[in-house]
């Protein structure tokens, strides 16, 4: 297993939001976990790469083993933690190119591996960049800065793309997208799926699904997972909506649906 | 002495005058009676105090409670060429290097000049002159015009310096640079040792150079350096100027670099302000020409308990005159940085053309930093802008960079870098931003880990 929440509680600003979460995840698999908004999705994405904001007030989490959450944000990403941002920070001044290789070679450095060179950084970079047919002229911009929000998504997986993470988690990836970009973005991702991989697709809408697809789909509302099962799940959501699973929340067990793992 | 100057003032300036009657011996007439009236001016008018707006963030008290002693040339201290380039960097050209306000040729390489141009120490410059010549109209004018008690001391006290004359429509190719060492450890007599380098810097018409000044100092005693350059651009010249100060973090350092800028002349200055417990770098330029343009650039990170003080007034006296400025501050520990900036446009400077930024980065919670702009505008139909902040660095930047595997102290660094890398860029003398980037790079939080790996 490659990463066991159990139980987790967290808090923002004193106001609980996730209440007693609970999921598994193993290499390999693609996880869809939905919700309407103020449900927690975001939460969970924050308090997994270790946001200062966020406290923790009880569970655990555990990743390949170890206690994810006694980790700094970049131990996390040492780890092979990734996180790509809903609202990608925008940074002037730092090149994208140049920050790019900083933080391979970083990992790399604290991983025990070689530095890359810069035209050996290049080649890489410029392969992965045809993942998300993202122009080369992106690198010698400042990180996000005046970038498009569908430039900021892209910017997101040609990151995930160099860095190569065992975990990915994709918070809201498909907000603010038109369905050229999803598209790219999308296959961007699924280039990425590998059987030593795992996804943590967050969204709001069943329509990333349509190109993503999960083996499985989870509901999550009031701070926990209500429901789960598999692609299908996301589909009835589309068409009934959320109010079901918000009442689910409010009483009694997680309902099941579709093929467990 | 007259009631305006405390006891202790008084006896620290007494000091610092012994030695006139040794230094005046070889002098002529006018030099004499000039450092005699400076020395007057000084007892009767004292030193800056709160009270003086110029001096508003800056106090002297500190200084005026160290004994210091006037600094004597000291021939038996050797300084190697590989000590001056390790400090102030070698950029390749001519270096005129004073020790405590001295010249010391054994370290100083002169390279081949176009004629008529001169670059040598001032000392010899006043004694080749034969009686009368323009260089007492150019000395006695900085103190003749703005003074404060450090440019009268100055007037009163200064021996030597850099002298450089451009003749026109001359280009020099390798930079000129002056290098200004404090070396209170040497001292025959080691105590707190105070210099006045006065440099007077002379572009013909169409003249064409680039200047560095750097101040560097070696551990030791306490010094003060008390610097005055005077640079005077003639019709259409062009001169690129650099002021480097990185003395020792236990010295005082106070200068001025005083600019006249005749018509369609073209002036920029980078100013980069490391050193000193205690800094104030002034920089004054009158735009007395039409079609004038000057550009002043600064960089100061004062640290620990440093405080670093940039006034700057650009005077606006002719028409059509065009301004940039742009200061940007990076202020860590207990450090304490000041952005002073005047621009006066008088009534008759028409079509001026203006603009001033100054930005601050405070890296700790006890950094403070202050900015003041101050435009006096007496014309109609001039174009100024300005605008000023003081910011931090911006933690969500900092956690998407550390999200990344960038270790926080390396985020900062790369944060901070990317701030103060626009005025690296804008040195355009590639040896010393080189120079200077390692300068800054070592005070870093993690030691440049993040900007070694951008070269």
């Amino acid at each position: 297993m490659m990463l066991q929440i159990r139980n987790l509680r967290a808090s923002v600003a004193g106001k609980e939001i996730l209440r007693g979460l609970s999921l598994n995840v193993s290499a390999g698999e693609v996880h869809a976990i939905m919700g309407p908004n103020g449900s927690g999705k975001s939460t969970l994405a924050n308090v997994l790469v270790g946001r200062a904001a966020y406290d923790v007030t009880g569970g655990e989490v555990l990743y390949e083993g170890k206690d994810l959450l006694a980790m700094s944000p970049e131990q996390r990403a040492v780890e092979g933690v990734f996180l790509a941002f809903q609202y990608p920070v925008e940074i002037p001044g730092v090149g994208n190119m140049y920050f790019l290789r900083t933080a391979l070679n970083m990992l790399r450095k604290q991983r025990g591996l070689e530095e890359l060179d810069a035209l050996d950084f290049l080649t890489l970079a410029k392969e992965r960049m045809k993942l998300v047919e993202m122009d080369p002229s992106f690198m010698s911009r400042s990180v996000n800065a005046g970038f498009s929000g569908g430039e900021k998504k892209r910017n997101e997986i040609l990151q995930m793309a160099v860095l190569e993470p065992k975990l990915a988690i994709l918070d809201e990836t498909d907000s603010g997208l038109d369905i050229d970009a999803l598209r790219v973005v999308a296959s961007g991702v699924n280039a990425l799926r590998s059987k030593d991989r795992a996804l943590v697709v967050i969204t709001h809408y069943q329509r990333l699904l349509d190109y993503i697809v999960p083996d499985f789909v989870h509901v999550i509302a009031n701070g926990r997972i209500v429901r789960s099962g598999d692609k299908h799940l996301a589909l009835e959501l589309e068409q009934y909506g959320y109010a079901d699973v918000e009442q689910d929340a409010a009483g009694g067990a997680p309902s099941v649906v579709g093929a467990m793992p | 002495m007259s009631d305006a100057m405390s006891a202790p003032a008084s006896a620290w300036l007494q000091r610092l005058s012994r030695p006139e009657s040794s230094r005046n011996r070889h002098s002529p007439v006018w030099l004499k009676e000039f450092r005699h009236a400076a020395l007057q001016w000084v007892s009767e008018r004292g030193f800056p105090t709160a009270r003086d707006e110029a001096w508003k963030y800056t106090r002297v008290g500190p200084l005026l409670n160290v004994a210091f002693e006037p600094a004597e040339p000291d021939p038996s201290r050797r300084l190697s060429s590989a000590v001056i380039d390790q400090l102030a960097g070698n950029l390749g050209g001519i270096r005129l290097v004073f020790v405590n306000g001295h010249f010391a040729p054994d370290c100083s390489s002169l390279k081949k000049l176009p004629p008529g141009t001169k670059v040598e120490s001032l000392a010899s410059a006043l004694a080749e002159e034969e009686g009368g010549g323009s260089l007492e109209a150019h000395l006695s004018r900085p103190f003749a015009e703005q003074t404060h008690a450090f440019t009268a001391l100055n007037a009163a006290c200064a021996e030597d310096g850099a002298f450089v004359r451009i003749p026109a429509n001359t280009m020099i190719e390798h930079p000129i640079h002056l290098v200004f060492l404090s070396d209170a450890g040497a001292a025959i007599t080691a105590g707190p040792l105070v210099s006045h380098p006065r440099s007077l810097l002379l572009a013909g018409a169409g003249s064409r150079a680039t200047i560095v000044e750097t101040y560097v100092g070696l551990p030791g005693e306490i010094s003060l350096t008390n610097a005055v350059t005077e640079l005077v651009l003639d019709e259409g010249a062009a001169i690129e100027h650099y002021k480097v100060q990185d003395e020792v973090e236990t010295a005082f350092h106070i200068a001025l670099l005083d600019v006249r800028q005749e018509r369609d002349t073209r002036f920029t200055t980078h100013s980069v302000a490391l050193g000193s417990s205690l800094a104030r770098h002034e920089v004054t330029v009158r735009l007395q020409g039409p079609g004038a343009e000057t550009t002043l650039n600064g960089l100061y990170m004062p640290r620990n308990r440093q405080h670093l003080d940039n006034p700057t007034t650009i005077d606006h006296i002719a028409p059509e005159c065009t301004s940039r400025e742009l200061y940007k501050g990076v202020v860590d520990g207990r450090g304490r940085g000041v952005f002073d900036g005047r621009v006066i446009v008088r009534p008759w400077a028409m079509k001026t053309d203006s603009s001033q930024t100054n930005k601050n980065l405070l890296l700790s919670e006890s950094a403070q930093a202050n900015t003041r702009p101050q435009l006096e505008i007496f014309a109609d139909d001039v174009k100024c802008a300005h605008g000023a902040a003081v910011g931090q660095l911006d933690e969500e930047a900092v956690f998407y960079l550390r999200s990344r595997g960038i270790p926080e102290p390396a985020a900062r660094d790369l944060l901070t870098y990317a701030f103060i890398g626009e005025m690296l860029e804008l040195i355009r003398l590639a040896p010393l931003r080189s120079h200077v980037e390692k300068l800054v790079a070592s005070r870093l939080q993690a030691g440049g880990v993040a900007v070694a790996a951008a070269a």
